[in-house]
């Protein structure tokens, strides 16, 4: 059975041809969130972190994505009007490769969370300071389709099961699976 | 804890290789903030007017602003300091860019720097880890390149560095120190830094910066912002675009060139060139700004983008320029803005001073066609503008031959070389090198600026006031409408009456008391900037910015859990200045150097101007020669400058009576019951 629902997808634009390059995005994140909010400022502590590169003229400002245990296998490099940008440039992941999204005093990650809070806000701080917009902040409704997702599953235990046999499988459901509360 | 600043400098002693982590004063920080205030302080107390520029014993101070580094937009300077070689006097010329937001964060306000290295050293700050290196591999490489190759070396691409290029290595006087994005340019401090054979400064910093009333700084850094934002849309009427609008001049953004090109002087600060601002040269000018102007930047938390990546041959960006730099090379050679942009990129990672280098090389040029310098002088010397200032260029910065000369700028070349050559270092104040403007009538708020500024750069002290009348009453009414900004209702009518023409119009008017407040206005709120660490751009150039003498109090406050108000932060800058000043005193400075360029004005009043500095030396509590009285310094809690000048009897006792009571010294006293700055 399809059931849709509508969900809030929340974007920000970067245009990087924009961007000043001043960070301001990056002071005024680590402000809004420093406990009491606004006590402090670190841009080593940001949510987003802008890629500069004077040589090169680059400017790239990067939100912090998921976390991730592990660094990537390959990595590849982009050329982009001639400015070749370093391989992890886009990456929004907070990861063993950099020092990026990463709380300097415990490694623990950091991730954007487009500035959610109560009272709740119009558009994330460093939309709000980034007077150049180069950032630009939409908010927009997206069809989501749950069948869909639960097709996925099944097309991944199917794939095991090829690969494995569906006793194998089993038996690695049944030794991961939580406990049933009593 | 401490707010805004971290509580620390470091000290770094390049004779012994020492580094240490020293905690300051808070007390310091209520009496005179921090940036200018206590890099001042340090000087006075700890290099005694026998110290040489080029001694072990000359302090090379990056001191960043008491707000550097905040989320107040705009605060990201760092004052740098040493005694210079070219005045011999306290300089301190102000750097951008990002250098001092990092150096916070890494933990320290200042980096003190005494003695001299051995051999080319280069200091790598990272948050805890401060340590120096060999740099005798960046040896002759510009600013730019050495900045890269040290962050290449380091593995670490966000590294600030600070860097001088082969000029600061050969002490030329006008060196400077080159941050990538900004610069200390003025008064030869990348001299003083090649003479202590440190190449670089390096800063990675990973900390906070704590903020005393986070709600309240807060809404005061989102007023300014939405302030920006609506003051950038609504540029003033009636005055050009270039300073219509807050920040640096956008000359960077602005295409229109007549004002500079017509009115300031060409060559050695000489020609002025009316009706050469034509369609043609406008077209082929724009053309040039727009093929080599890759992006127009921002310095840190900063939405103006005063600056701009200048790239000369390819898409690679090749070095920031900004403002009026644009232009003085292109000026001084007599050539076009393609020439102008393409030799700045040169003088950029050498590492010298756009304003002394060019009228420098001019000044070699007329004393050439004069014959005082001859062929013998100049082995190899092309046949054409251009090509002679690169000759000029390479022979200053490499100290050979007639450039070992002329690197010590026009003042001591015409010294040493004679024969006449001093009557063309004629564009100087305090042997320094000044904009090529030559006007007609007096201006007394100019005269008085350019007499007693001690940055000795007109762009450091005027600002807030407009720089002439409005032709009409109704734009002069319509001016002063939304004009929060000046210390009190009376400004507004000194510019209300102030007339092109007539009774009410230069040399006269202002009247000579009100000249001394709208000077003494201006100026202060450079101080305050210098010390608080923002922009002048966003504070005391511009006509009615964001910043100003009525919600700075608040700000500094709020930022560093200070108690100041308006009467307390009047008093505190005050202090800041009149130490400066103190420190100039010390080394010979009198009233007979304070005066703008002799051919400045075409048309000068001897006997007014001998009164207009008379009343404003009164109104700022200074003898006849400019000294500060023993009253003023005791007003403002430096009894101990007070003796040290009994001492050394540059004040005598029986010359007390010198100053009444002024204005000023009765307003401050009264300031100071009234709640100046104690800490929170």
């Amino acid at each position: 059975m399809k059931r849709v629902h509508g969900k809030t997808i929340k974007t920000i634009t970067i245009d990087i041809a924009k961007c000043n390059g001043c960070r301001a995005c990056e002071v005024i994140c680590a402000a809004f969130h420093a406990k009491p909010q606004y006590s402090s400022t670190n841009p080593a502590r940001s949510r987003i972190r802008v890629i500069r590169d004077q040589v090169a003229d680059i400017y790239l400002p990067v939100y912090a994505g998921e976390y991730t245990a592990a660094e990537c296998a390959g990595r590849d490099k982009y050329i982009i009007d001639g400015r070749e940008y370093d391989e992890c440039a886009f990456c929004r992941a907070s990861c063993p490769s950099r020092d990026f999204f990463k709380e300097p005093d415990s490694d623990l990650p950091l991730k954007c969370d487009m500035c959610e809070s109560d009272p709740d806000i119009t558009e994330p701080m460093c939309v709000q300071w980034c007077l150049s917009h180069a950032l630009v902040y939409e908010e927009r409704e997206v069809a989501v389709d749950k069948v869909t997702a639960v097709d996925e599953v099944d097309i991944g235990l199917k794939a095991l099961a090829d690969e494995h046999g569906w006793p194998k499988v089993m038996d690695a459901i049944g030794r991961m699976r939580e406990p049933l509360p009593e | 804890m401490r707010y805004a600043e971290t509580g620390f400098n470091l000290e770094v002693d390049l004779t012994r290789g020492s580094i240490e982590r020293v905690a300051t004063n808070p007390r310091d920080t209520e009496q005179l903030l921090g940036g200018l205030g206590t890099n001042a302080r340090l000087m006075w107390d700890r290099v005694p007017p026998e110290v040489e520029p080029f001694s072990p014993e000359n302090l090379l101070v990056f001191g960043t602003g008491l707000l550097a580094g905040t989320p107040a937009p705009g605060c990201n300077r760092t004052i740098v300091s040493a005694i210079s070689p070219q005045t011999k006097l306290f300089a301190f010329s102000i750097m951008g860019g990002f250098w001092g937001p990092e150096l916070k964060h890494a933990g320290y306000d200042k980096v003190v720097i005494r003695g001299k290295s051995a051999g080319l050293v280069y200091l790598w700050i990272n948050d805890d880890k401060v340590e120096l290196r060999d740099a005798t591999h960046f040896r002759g490489l510009g600013t730019l390149e050495t900045a890269e190759l040290i962050r290449q070396e380091l593995h670490e691409p966000m590294a600030q560095v600070a860097s001088i290029g082969l000029a600061g290595e050969n002490r030329v006087f006008f060196a400077s120190i080159e941050q990538g994005r900004s610069s200390a340019s003025r008064q030869g401090l990348g001299a003083v830094m090649g003479d202590k054979n440190l190449k670089a400064i390096a800063v990675r910093g990973k900390k906070d910066i704590n903020i005393a009333r986070p709600a309240t700084f807060i809404r005061h850094c989102n007023d300014a912002l939405k302030y920006i934002e609506i003051r950038d849309k609504n540029p003033i009427p009636g005055v050009m675009p270039i300073l219509a609008g807050l920040g640096s001049p956008q000359e960077m953004r602005e295409n229109d060139e007549q004002w500079h090109t017509e009115n300031f002087m060409w060559g050695n600060a000489r020609h002025r060139r009316k009706g050469f601002w034509t369609e043609q040269i406008h077209e082929k000018w724009t053309n040039t700004m727009e093929t080599m102007r890759t992006r127009l930047l921002s310095c840190h938390n900063c939405p103006l983008k005063c600056g701009a990546a200048i790239s000369v041959d390819t898409r690679i960006c090749s070095y920031m320029m900004k403002c009026f730099s644009k232009l003085t090379y292109t000026m001084a050679a007599m050539s076009d803005l393609d020439f102008g942009l393409k030799i700045a990129q040169k003088a950029t990672e050498h590492g010298v001073d756009a304003f002394s280098a060019p009228q420098t090389m001019a000044f070699a040029v007329e004393l050439y066609e004069a014959g005082i310098l001859t062929d013998a002088d100049f082995p190899g010397w092309p046949s054409d503008p251009e090509g002679r200032f690169y000759w000029l260029l390479d022979h200053i910065v490499g100290r050979e031959g007639i450039g070992d000369v002329l690197a010590d700028g026009t003042y001591w070349a015409a010294e040493r070389i004679g024969k006449g050559a001093q009557a063309f270092a004629h564009n100087n104040i305090k042997k320094h090198e000044q904009l090529p403007l030559k006007l007609g009538m007096l201006n007394p708020i100019y005269f008085l600026m350019y007499s007693t500024g001690e940055k000795i750069n007109i762009t450091q002290i005027e600002g807030n006031f407009p720089q002439t009348p409005f032709p009409t009453k109704e734009e002069r009414e319509a001016f002063v409408k939304d004009w929060e900004h000046v210390p009190d209702e009376r400004f507004k009518q000194w510019f209300l009456d102030w007339e092109m023409r007539g009774e009410n119009s230069i040399p006269n008017y202002p009247p000579i008391d009100a000249t001394s407040e709208i000077v003494h206005w201006q100026e202060m709120m450079h101080y305050v900037d210098d010390s608080v660490g923002v922009c002048a751009g966003l504070s005391s150039f511009p006509l009615k910015p964001p910043y100003h003498l009525h919600n700075w109090p608040s700000i500094i406050s709020a930022g560093a859990g200070l108690d100041l108000d308006e009467a307390g932060l009047k008093h505190v800058i005050r202090r800041t200045r009149t130490l400066v000043r103190a420190i100039n005193i010390l080394r010979g400075m009198r009233r007979t150097d304070e005066k703008p360029p002799d051919d400045h004005w075409k048309y000068r009043f001897p006997e007014l101007e001998t009164k207009l500095l008379d009343a404003y030396y009164r109104f700022k509590g200074w003898t006849s020669d400019g000294i500060p009285t023993r009253a003023t310094l005791h007003e403002l809690d430096l009894d101990h400058i007070a003796d040290e000048f009994l001492r050394r009897g540059i004040l005598k006792e029986e010359e007390e009576d010198a100053a009444p009571a002024t204005a000023l010294g009765a307003a401050s006293a009264s300031d100071v019951t009234a709640g100046a700055g104690g800490a929170a």
